[in-house]
């Protein structure tokens, strides 16, 4: 028995060292299958593109500098374009405003029924839950651009879209916000004989609204950007404007409405933080 | 007044409760002993609709209460006021809120959603912090408020309820002796003025003994003596807490009667 184990000790150290080597000639020959499926890869696009993939890499790092250049060949004078696209932005802004605001609505309403300590029913719970996972699994472009064919060029079909894709989205984060508060205000309530709907109002909510305000703000940043996107499949704003001066390649307007947009990311984000910062409160 | 028939609590193998029967006929201010795992808090829980009973009866004022559903379930919890060890008030609301939600039983769904509290739900709030010391807290949030306090404004909550009954399950488990004193005071003090029974979850001998006028101590989820405080022997005692016996005692020296010794010593 002893000497058995012995010589199985030999074998399996042998087979081990068999086992290494094999693995080092197959990490070899895979990183110089990887290397010539780069290479030739890389000769591919070269001799398929209409210009050459190094140029394009250098045309890559070349388009943001000559559209500076071309936004200050005249001077300051791009300036007053942000004027001329501040319409566009605020239709962009609303757009992301008030998905935000359904979204997160219908984000409530969903998560309270998505919550294990809020619903004793475990299909309710399921059932919301994948509905959810449904609603955010699909992006907002895919979703905008079915709703843009059916109902035409506007913002209403690219607010729906950004509101189902909030609602799962928020509607998650939100759950998971409830399932984490504290048990025993909901318990003390139920023990004075408070309702159900009573004890989220009073011993839920006041625990997640913090938490609820942070996503919500997170969110809207977030739908800003969407509903630029989306500008650009047709459902108007800024993004739409954007599409159109890009294809033009006029460099002046395309600066000023990216200027626009870099302003409108830096000012949601100290409106967010200000916010926050009333709503809660400085205690801890 | 209160019967307890026959309850027994199985969680899956697990007899938390086992056929236990008590009977309250007049008002009194009862404690309840036992090691921790001893079926106590459960049963608590049990007459106040936390948690459902596998068998038996509560009858209140000849009524059983297991058998409330829905809106008479609500509102016997609202008749059975409960207080926890760890309080269990909203910590992110302020004080005086925290004690009307006392009256959410009585408040229609859009009344309550609305925060629309009557001047006299104020009136009685501000009157029972006051009667309790904690006025001056009224307009800072719970959770701000020391544990001691935090369990008198849960008291205020539960008198805000206008109980018939008052449970209080372990209500100084987790508080320093003078706030313990404090506490036990406090609810003495609303089963002499108003007459209402106190049930009430101690682990410590002493503080069962200094405050109530009937004992009962629970062990393995039954209930193995029920009698005045003074036929409590030691040796009866020691059997109740079984292996946690030294604690329970050693809590004497470090709960109620340390501080009142300490504070006659100093008055």
């Amino acid at each position: 028995m002893y000497s058995d184990n012995i010589l199985g000790f030999e074998t399996i150290e042998k087979n081990l060292k068999a086992l290494a080597f094999k693995r080092l000639i197959y990490s070899f020959i895979s990183i110089l299958a990887i290397l010539f499926l780069l290479s030739s890869g890389l000769t591919i696009a070269e001799e398929n593109n209409a210009g050459s993939f190094q140029r394009g890499l250098s045309k890559f790092f070349d388009y943001p500098v000559d559209l500076f250049k071309e936004a200050f060949e005249s001077g300051w004078r791009w300036y007053a374009y942000v004027f001329k696209y501040l319409p566009d932005l605020i239709s962009t802004i609303n757009m992301a405003f008030f998905s935000t605001l359904f979204g997160a609505i219908f984000a409530l309403l969903l998560s309270l029924f998505a919550s294990k300590n809020l619903i004793k029913n475990q299909y309710i719970v399921t059932l919301s839950r994948r509905t959810m996972d449904i609603l955010r699994s699909f992006p907002e472009l895919v979703i905008a651009m079915i709703f843009l064919y059916l109902m035409g060029k506007s913002e209403l079909p690219a607010v729906i879209a950004i509101v189902i894709h909030t609602s799962g989205a928020l509607g998650k984060l939100f759950s998971e916000a409830i399932e984490n508060a504290d048990n025993k205000p909901i318990e003390g309530l139920q023990s004075c004989g408070a309702s159900w709907w009573q004890r989220v109002r009073f011993a839920v909510i006041p625990q997640v609204v913090p938490l609820f305000i942070s996503y919500t703000l997170l969110r809207l940043e977030i739908n800003v950007r969407a509903s630029t996107i989306l500008g650009f499949v047709g459902a108007g704003g800024i993004g739409e404007a954007l599409s159109a001066v890009i294809q033009f390649r006029y460099g002046d307007e395309i600066i000023a409405i990216m200027f626009l947009l870099v302003i409108t990311i830096i000012s949601l984000d100290y409106f967010s933080r200000f916010l926050r910062g009333r709503l809660i409160g400085d205690n801890k | 007044m209160l019967k307890i028939i026959n309850i027994s609590k199985y969680f899956d193998q697990v007899k938390a409760v086992n056929n236990v029967s008590i009977n309250v006929e007049n008002s009194s201010m009862i404690g309840i002993i036992g090691r921790s795992g001893a079926g106590k808090s459960t049963l608590l829980r049990t007459i106040n609709r936390l948690t459902d009973a596998t068998s038996g009866e509560i009858l209140f004022q000849n009524q059983n209460i297991l058998n409330f559903k829905k809106k008479d379930k609500l509102e016997w919890q609202k008749n059975c006021a409960m207080i926890f060890q760890q309080f269990n008030l909203v910590p992110r609301l302020d004080v005086l809120t925290n004690v009307m939600l006392g009256k959410l039983n009585e408040m229609s769904t859009v009344r309550a959603s609305l925060k629309l509290f009557t001047s006299e739900e104020r009136h009685s709030a501000l009157n029972l912090l006051n009667k309790f010391g904690m006025m001056q807290t009224a307009l800072q949030r719970a959770e701000t408020l020391s544990g001691g306090q935090q369990q008198r404004v849960a008291i205020c909550r539960a008198m805000m309820q206008d109980p018939k009954l008052i449970l209080a399950d372990e209500p100084i488990a987790s508080l320093d002796p003078l706030n313990a004193r404090l506490v036990m005071e406090s609810l003495r003090k609303i089963h002499d003025e108003q007459n209402i029974t106190v049930i009430c979850n101690l682990h410590t001998l002493d503080t069962a003994k200094q405050y109530c006028d009937r004992i009962i101590g629970m062990q393995n989820g039954e209930i193995v003596f029920d009698d005045l405080p003074s036929k409590l022997t030691n040796q009866k005692a020691r059997e109740i807490y079984g292996a946690e016996a030294d604690e329970a005692f050693e809590g004497t020296m470090t709960s109620v009667s340390l501080e009142s010794a300490d504070i006659k010593k100093t008055a």
